[in-house]
């Protein structure tokens, strides 16, 4: 099954490469792994989709907080969450077929981000599934070329989920 | 102060109270090593960079402290990774600091260039590349507390060249805590787990305590020992874990594992409680992981959280410093006797494999476990003990029998050939006044016999016990059990070991007779240094008792009467 884990790292030189690294390494696929900068200076935040069952995640967890510049690791897969891709789509539209597209892309509720004579360009966000299912409807009409950002998660809910404590804990951590 | 980013290396050195450094100088740490003079660290010249990692690993073992080796960019950098690898298996303290090509040719494949913090990523604990003379004595000091605490492992430091040569016009050594937000180096188990653990101990009848190198890298010898006297709970240690509780201690059973003895794999099998101190399950321990002690429950205490659940499922499972955490469980648990079940284990004694050998007449051929018995009869098992890699290694775990913590040393989780003299060296140097053996194989020896050279230059004693018997010994044992004798590329031809050490200036002996084992001894610790010992041993002899990879604990292959068929014999 996939599961999603939400790690905040700090924003250094390399980081990217000791994660990805340590799924290699204990031979453990990453599905998808998206990074960007969070609103705290020097912390980036990673969503990592995995493909495992839970023994293996819980495993990778623990590796994950062996790396020094790892700060915090979540697993949302059992909590309430919203996960976001976004994809762009590009395909070939003859003039007979726009209307359909862009009725198509309506209901989804994507945006047209460029027209030339013979193609579109759609932009599409949702979770993998609302994706998955726009292209399946895409596809018979020629998908020119396709690209996804992989997913991105939040917990629902009004807390935060990074614990602005890690930052000054020195004592012992109960665990 | 003005201070080069050489200078600032040496100086951070200095004030981590670093007082000797193993390495091997090049083109992109001659900055480094240009500045050396101007500080009172002693430099040990290796002759080559996987000898000065171990020396460094050995000083760590053998001292405590932390280990510093040096090597230049490139192939300098490269040869080190074998010694980083061994220091990471084994979780010893040990920071390398690297030359690297100047900044700007970063990424150019510059002469001498190697991606060494990518290299070196997944065996080290952590790593830096400092680009700018600034970001060296962050990257120093936060390399050897990365090093030191938690689980120990090794530290990589990259210095770029032109880093190395920048002046810093008022620099000052930054004394403040170190920083690392990621970095949990003390966890501590909740008190509810504590409870847990005391009333399991509590209400066990038959436990036993499986002491790892976890008990000696937290101190927690003496309180072992209390510990097992006053709840009755015999030991089995771990091949690194040896010393963790003295050998003599009517407790102590012994090693355990794929060459430990069959009674102490029995009871592990028999027990109802296991206790697993600061050790890893690893599979040389295990043997067949579905049959591994079914019956027991099982406690393990580690500071490390990734090794809990990951070889064996464990009842329950409690993160942080060992020591810290049985002098929490200590008070809660009852004293007890267990005396049925210690009588037992006691009275399964009888089939030692070491008695076997033991009580063996001297029928005319020289066996390894005989010289390394004698070894530890005259050395009263207080010598610093440094094996290599093989039968050498497990007949050394086997047969000498230490009292005393951090007085064995061997590369046990990435089973390093080579080790040996090198870390025996290194051990020297972390303990000047330890009287150091390398108990070392033909075939490991030579894997860094070069390093003879560097015990000669610094004049030290390190006596070496070469248990030469014509193959790469422990590869010919499972040719023998497993592959049909089919002895492929493991007999090998050796130099005149005793003309070596002749030719650095050094002592050799020879021996082929059991009787000439003590006189040998003897005379080599009587001579000052370096001593080189060719002990001419049975060619086909095997290490038993042995659990086959993946076999259960307690199926073993015992020693075959008569003794042993050897090449004379047949």
């Amino acid at each position: 099954m996939l599961h999603t884990l939400v790690v905040l790292v700090e924003d250094k030189p390399g980081v990217l490469d000791r994660v990805a690294s340590l799924f290699r390494r204990r031979a453990v696929n990453i599905e998808s792994l998206t990074v960007g900068h969070t609103d705290i200076p020097g912390i980036s935040r990673m969503t990592i989709v995995v493909a495992g069952g839970d023994e293996i995640v819980e495993r990778v967890t623990h590796y994950l907080y062996k790396l020094v510049n790892v700060i915090q690791v979540e697993n949302l897969t059992y909590r309430r969450m919203v996960t976001r891709d976004l994809a762009l789509i590009k395909i070939n539209t003859e003039a007979e077929k726009r209307a359909e597209i862009f009725q198509m892309v309506e209901v989804f509720r994507g945006h047209v981000v460029d027209v030339t004579n013979n193609s579109l360009i759609i932009e599409i966000t949702g979770d993998g599934d609302k994706i998955d299912g726009f292209v399946r409807v895409l596809k018979p009409l020629g998908i020119i070329e396709l690209v996804r950002t992989g997913a991105v998660a939040m917990e629902r809910g009004s807390e935060s989920l990074v614990n602005t404590s890690v930052e000054v804990t020195y004592g012992a951590v109960p665990v | 102060m003005k201070r080069t980013g050489a200078q600032i290396v040496w100086e951070c050195l200095q004030r981590e109270g670093v007082d000797v450094v193993f390495g091997y100088p090049g083109g992109a740490n001659l900055p480094i090593y240009d500045a050396m003079r101007d500080f009172s660290i002693h430099h040990v010249l290796g002759r080559h960079e996987q000898g000065v990692t171990h020396m460094a690993d050995g000083y760590a073992r053998a001292n405590g402290r932390v280990g510093v080796a040096m090597a230049t960019s490139g192939p300098g950098a490269t040869n080190m990774i074998t010694g980083i690898a061994t220091a990471s298996m084994d979780s010893s303290p040990i920071v390398c600091i690297t030359g690297q090509v100047a900044s700007k040719y970063i990424g150019y494949d510059a002469f001498q260039e190697t991606d060494v913090t990518g290299i070196s990523l997944p065996i080290t604990k952590h790593n830096f590349l400092a680009m700018q003379v600034e970001e060296i004595m962050p990257a120093i000091r936060q390399a050897f507390y990365i090093a030191r605490s938690g689980r120990p492992g090794p530290v990589l430091v990259d210095i770029c060249k032109d880093a190395q040569q920048a002046v810093i016009e008022d620099w000052q050594y930054d004394e403040s805590p170190i920083r690392l937000p990621g970095y949990r180096p003390d966890l501590a188990p909740v008190p509810e787990k504590i409870r847990s653990a005391a009333e399991m101990i509590n209400a066990a009848k038959r436990p036993v305590i499986l002491a790892g190198r976890g008990v000696l890298l937290s101190g927690a010898t003496d309180l072992l020992r209390q510990f097992a006297e006053k709840a009755q709970v015999p030991v089995a240690l771990t091949l690194l874990g040896i010393g963790a509780m003295p050998a003599s201690h009517p407790l102590n059973m012994g090693m355990m594992g794929m060459h430990g003895e069959s009674w102490v794999n029995q009871a592990i099998q028999n027990a109802d409680l296991l206790l697993a101190f600061g050790m890893r399950f690893d599979d040389r321990v295990t043997g067949n992981v579905e049959t591994y002690a079914v019956n027991a429950r099982k406690i393990h205490i580690d500071i490390d959280p990734a090794e809990l659940n990951k070889n064996i499922k464990v009842d329950l499972g409690l993160v942080g410093d060992l020591k810290e955490i049985v002098t929490q469980i200590d008070p809660l648990v009852q004293p007890a006797d267990h005396e049925e079940w210690v009588d037992a284990i006691w009275s399964r004694r009888k089939e030692s494999a070491v008695r076997d050998i033991q009580n063996l007449p001297d029928n005319g051929h020289l066996y390894a476990p005989h010289v390394i018995n004698d070894l530890w009869r005259h050395t009263a098992g207080e010598a610093l003990v440094v094996t290599d890699v093989g039968q050498n290694q497990m007949w050394t775990a086997q047969y000498y029998r230490h009292e005393k913590p951090m007085r064995f040393i061997s590369s046990g989780g990435l089973g390093t050939m080579g080790f040996g003299l090198p870390a025996a060296i290194g051990a020297k140097m972390g303990c000047p006044t330890c009287e150091v053996w390398a108990v070392v194989g033909d075939g490991g020896f030579q894997m860094t016999q070069a390093e003879l050279s560097t015990a000669a230059q610094e004049g030290i004693k390190v006596n070496v016990a070469i248990m030469n018997n014509g193959f790469l010994g422990m590869v010919r044992q499972w040719q023998e059990f497993f592959y049909e004798k089919n002895y492929a590329a493991t007999p090998m031809r050796s130099p005149d070991f005793v003309k070596l050490a002749e030719a650095h200036g050094l002592t050799g002996l020879r021996v082929t007779q059991r009787a000439g084992v003590e006189d040998a001894i003897r005379t080599a610790r009587e001579t000052p240094g370096t001593v080189v010992i060719d002990f001419r041993v049975e060619q086909e002899d095997s290490v038993y008792p042995m659990v086959p990879t993946g076999a259960d604990l307690d199926k073993m292959i015992r020693r075959p009467s008569p003794i042993v068929e050897t090449a004379r014999d047949r």
